[in-house]
């Protein structure tokens, strides 16, 4: 494991925790360091406990342990809710000043270090910078060069002018010098700078650059957490490219104006959370028959109905795989990193495309939100290629025609795929309807094209699965007896994961499944092991079931449902005592 | 956009299944004459139709089209507009589609102000479904889901338009064909939502809207000293309770699109083969 070490900043929304965790977070990938961010937030705009935590490292960091060495804590709730992550040594930041903070505790392992964020803040310009004192004094503590803060501080601040981004060096410094001159302690923490240049960045925005890289050129949404990141990237951003974002009155409305869009020829996105799925199943079939490219982007959250918002789950899964009425292909897939949300969103639009059918790009709460660094080079816009598929023109058109020259949108094919034309094509004019049609698009109800009808779509999944690599992404010894196989934000806590493992003496082949359908065939492997265990953030195990499905055999699951992420020591320990108990065949969460 | 464009060159080979009789003919061919009148030809035209009576309209016209999801006519043929601006762009509904399953997207539609056309055909019942009370139907209509009539006032779609800040609202009447093309056709060429609710009377199942009523009852504001860009005079005959006018409500002569407010104005179609060339810049915010 690399030595890593864990920062956090907590208190009530409203605190500016967010912003406040982001520079420190900033600062520390601006020195060339490995960051992974977590955020433990309420469904509330003020009050509450809210927080951002912050893992680095020199190495690459993927999920988040249980384990914390510096907190700044601006309420004594902030120390209670993290009261088992603090370790012995940890230090606690807070404000003896703040009247709630009068009588804090701190337990007597731990260093408590009592600094006058809000006076020292005042000194330098104003109390709002309290929070930036705060990270001065981490910086005293970490012993992390100040003026990588102070380049983040340029970057949150500069288009404030300089006078603020000046005022907020000013609290940072006396932050750092208070704790060096009233504590005279030997943290024992060196936090390495290095030359790299990293990208900070979390899963929605990772899907908003894919999808302007992947050329979507119009959006339409409803606000909804943890999707509305996805809105906001794009809105001022889509623009420089020609491209438009519409907030809609609804779910309803968002997606029949993404339809729209894509049916003029725009490649079109939605993006939504559990809930909004629901409503918008009505014209998912109405998509799916229609055989309208369009990618629908459901960042899960714990369910059902409006749940837990601000949590984590993967219960989604049956939704999309099953949800709406009848009965047609729609792809799944499922990013298992913040990198990945990027180049899965880019496939999806070309898979909308060149099947022709809606696509489910799914993340979970906790690969949207929480932000991880990556060199710049892991977005390499040059690899990202855009197929449009069956389009045709002018000078094609007159092959997908029936002798009196009308176009055949529906046309029987044996890979199933159709042609598609764009309003403005001379030559293709068409309808296109949610109810059973023929090759021409009209409404039919006659047997033998309903049945070509259905078959055609159906046959698209075929050809895809010939034709696309719909692989799992191997970790692992390929050899070892135990196989372990997740979806989603899962694999970096599993990843990290499987060294804890090691030290326990336990090998792990680990397979992440981007593919949720179509998916790749897993049963050979499952064949292979001695023994499968599924983990997901669900509680009835959505994807083993699938896995079950395919192989025929039954697997261990691991479900966790409580609304948090796996953590990687966490789910080590876990995975070991599912191993270990012969005796169930699933370890159900504790909660 | 060709000159020779006939409006029969805007109907399909399939023969309509409406009743003998129904008003949606008329209104159609209102709609036909009125695309073709303005200078748009099938292949840049695009129609968008919801669910019942007036969602085959689709099916009977020629141009590309859509047959959508029931009340959802409108924001789909936004999402046209927008992703291509150059395409005209003319949605049709009925008054169940458009005034109960639609009414939200209908109000966010007129406010939006889209540069398309809104025909709605508004026979003031349920016909497809075989005769129930709709958003329009008279207080005391009796149908076989309302046996003493709905016991509501009827929604008035000039007046939600009218809130929602619409800028052009306009009535007409299916077999008044020269005078509803004319309307039609002024929404058209009106720059933003051009609304017009057409009364288009269901023979079947309605005896109460008929043809006979509305030829008694039709005010001609052609025939009036109405102005139609004179908000208070709009108003006052939109509020008018019991009227049954004709001819264009309100209209905003400073009307500005949402393309042109919101600087959208590309053919979305056309995409770059890769990534943008200078997306490397999106990489590089993320210092």
């Amino acid at each position: 494991m690399p030595a890593d070490f864990n920062w956090a900043i907590g208190g009530e929304a409203g605190d500016g925790i967010d912003s406040t965790g982001k520079i420190f977070a900033q600062a520390l990938s601006r020195a060339g360091r490995h960051v992974f961010t977590s955020k433990d937030f309420a469904s509330r705009i003020r009050g509450g406990y809210t927080a951002y935590k912050v893992r680095t490292s020199v190495e690459q960091v993927q999920s988040v342990v249980d384990r914390l060495d510096v907190l700044i804590a601006l309420t004594q709730r902030t120390i209670d809710e993290n009261l088992d992550e603090l370790h012995e040594g940890s230090v606690i930041i807070y404000d003896g000043e703040r009247t709630t903070m009068q009588d804090v505790e701190i337990p007597e392992e731990m260093i408590g270090l009592d600094v006058p964020l809000k006076s020292l803040a005042e000194d330098a310009g104003g109390a709002i910078m309290r929070n930036v004192v705060a990270l001065g004094a981490a910086c005293a503590v970490s012993d992390f060069p100040i003026e990588n803060l102070n380049s983040a501080l340029e970057k949150r601040f500069g288009d404030k002018g300089a006078a603020i981004v000046e005022n907020n060096m000013a609290a940072a410094r006396k932050g750092r010098d208070y704790v060096r001159d009233e504590y005279d302690y030997e943290f024992g923490y060196d936090l390495e700078c290095t030359d790299e240049n990293y990208v900070l960045l979390n899963g929605d925005e990772a899907i908003g650059m894919g999808a302007i890289a992947g050329g979507c050129r119009f959006y339409a949404g409803y606000p909804i957490t943890p999707a509305t990141d996805v809105m906001e990237y794009l809105t001022g951003r889509i623009e420089r490219y020609g491209g438009h974002v519409v907030q809609a009155e609804d779910e309803l409305a968002a997606i029949n104006l993404a339809l729209g869009a894509a049916r003029a020829g725009a490649r079109s996105m939605t993006a939504t959370s559990g809930p909004g799925i629901d409503l918008m199943a009505e014209t998912f079939g109405l998509v799916a028959t229609s055989e309208t490219p369009l990618v629908i982007c459901n960042v899960m959250r714990s369910g059902p109905s409006t749940g837990m918002p601000t949590k984590q789950e993967q219960g989604d899964l049956n939704a999309m795989l099953y949800g709406g009425h009848g009965e047609v292909p729609r792809f799944v897939l499922a990013p298992t990193t913040i990198a990945e949300c990027f180049h899965k969103t880019v496939e999806a639009f070309n898979l909308a495309e060149k099947y022709q059918l809606p696509v489910y790009l799914t993340a979970d709460l906790s690969l949207a939100v929480t932000e991880q660094t990556y060199p710049p080079e892991e977005f390499d816009m040059d690899a990202v290629e855009i197929d449009r598929g069956k389009v045709v023109d002018e000078e094609t058109v007159g092959e997908w025609q029936d002798e009196q020259g009308r176009f055949k949108p529906h046309a029987i094919t044996d890979d199933g795929v159709s042609p598609r034309t764009f309003p403005g094509t001379e030559g293709g004019v068409h309808m296109s309807t949610g109810l059973e049609h023929d090759e021409l698009g009209r409404r039919t109800e006659e047997t033998g094209m309903r049945i070509k009808q259905v078959d055609k779509r159906s046959r698209k999944v075929e050809t895809a699965k010939e034709r696309e690599p719909f692989e799992a992404r191997e970790f692992g010894d390929p050899d070892a007896e135990t196989l372990v196989i997740s979806w989603g934000s899962n694999e970096g806590a599993m990843v990290e994961a499987m060294d804890f493992l090691k030290e326990e003496g336990i090998d792990v082949r680990f397979l992440s499944v981007p593919y949720v359908f179509p998916r790749p065939d897993l049963t050979e492997v499952i064949e292979d092991a001695e023994e499968t265990v599924v983990v997901e953030c669900n509680a009835t195990g959505q994807f083993a079931d699938l896995i079950e499905h395919d192989a025929l055999t039954r697997v261990k699951r691991l479900n966790k449902y409580d609304g948090v992420r796996y953590k990687a020591d966490e789910l080590a320990e876990r995975i070991a005592a599912t191993l270990a108990d012969d005796g169930g065949e699933t370890e159900e969460a504790t909660t | 956009m060709s000159s020779d464009v006939r409006f029969t060159d805007f109907k399909s080979d399939a023969q309509p299944t409406w009743c003998p009789g129904c008003g949606d003919f008329g209104t159609m061919n209102g709609m036909m004459k009125a695309l073709a009148e303005t200078g748009n030809s099938p292949d840049e035209t695009f129609v968008v139709a919801g669910i019942g009576c007036s969602g085959k309209i689709g099916t009977y016209m020629r141009s590309y089209a859509i047959h959508g999801v029931h009340g959802r006519a409108l924001p789909v043929g936004a999402g046209v507009k927008l992703a291509n601006p150059d395409i005209e762009v003319m949605v049709a509904g009925g008054d169940g589609d458009g005034y109960s399953i639609g009414a939200g997207h209908f109000v966010h539609a007129v406010r939006r102000n889209v540069d398309m056309t809104y025909v709605v055909m508004d026979n003031r019942i349920y016909g497809l479904t075989k005769g129930q009370a709709s958003p329009t139907s008279r207080e005391d209509f009796e149908t076989s889901t309302t046996p003493e009539g709905p016991q509501q006032p009827p929604v008035n779609p000039l007046a939600l338009a009218f809130a929602a800040s619409g800028t052009f609202i306009a009535q007409s009447f299916s077999t008044d064909a020269q005078r509803h093309a004319e309307i039609v056709k002024q929404a058209v060429e009106h720059d933003g939502f051009g609304f017009v609710n057409v009364f288009s009377p269901c023979v079947t199942f309605n005896d109460v809207d008929t043809y006979d009523y509305f030829r008694d009852h039709i005010v001609d504001l052609q025939d009036t000293d109405h102005d139609p860009t004179d908000y208070e005079d709009a108003r006052s005959r939109i509020l008018d309770p019991g009227s049954e006018y004709q001819g264009v409500l309100y209209r905003d002569e400073d009307s500005v699109p949402y393309e042109e407010s919101h600087g959208v104005d590309a053919d979305m179609s056309d995409i770059p083969d890769g990534a943008p060339e200078d997306a490397m810049d999106l990489v590089r915010e993320f210092y």
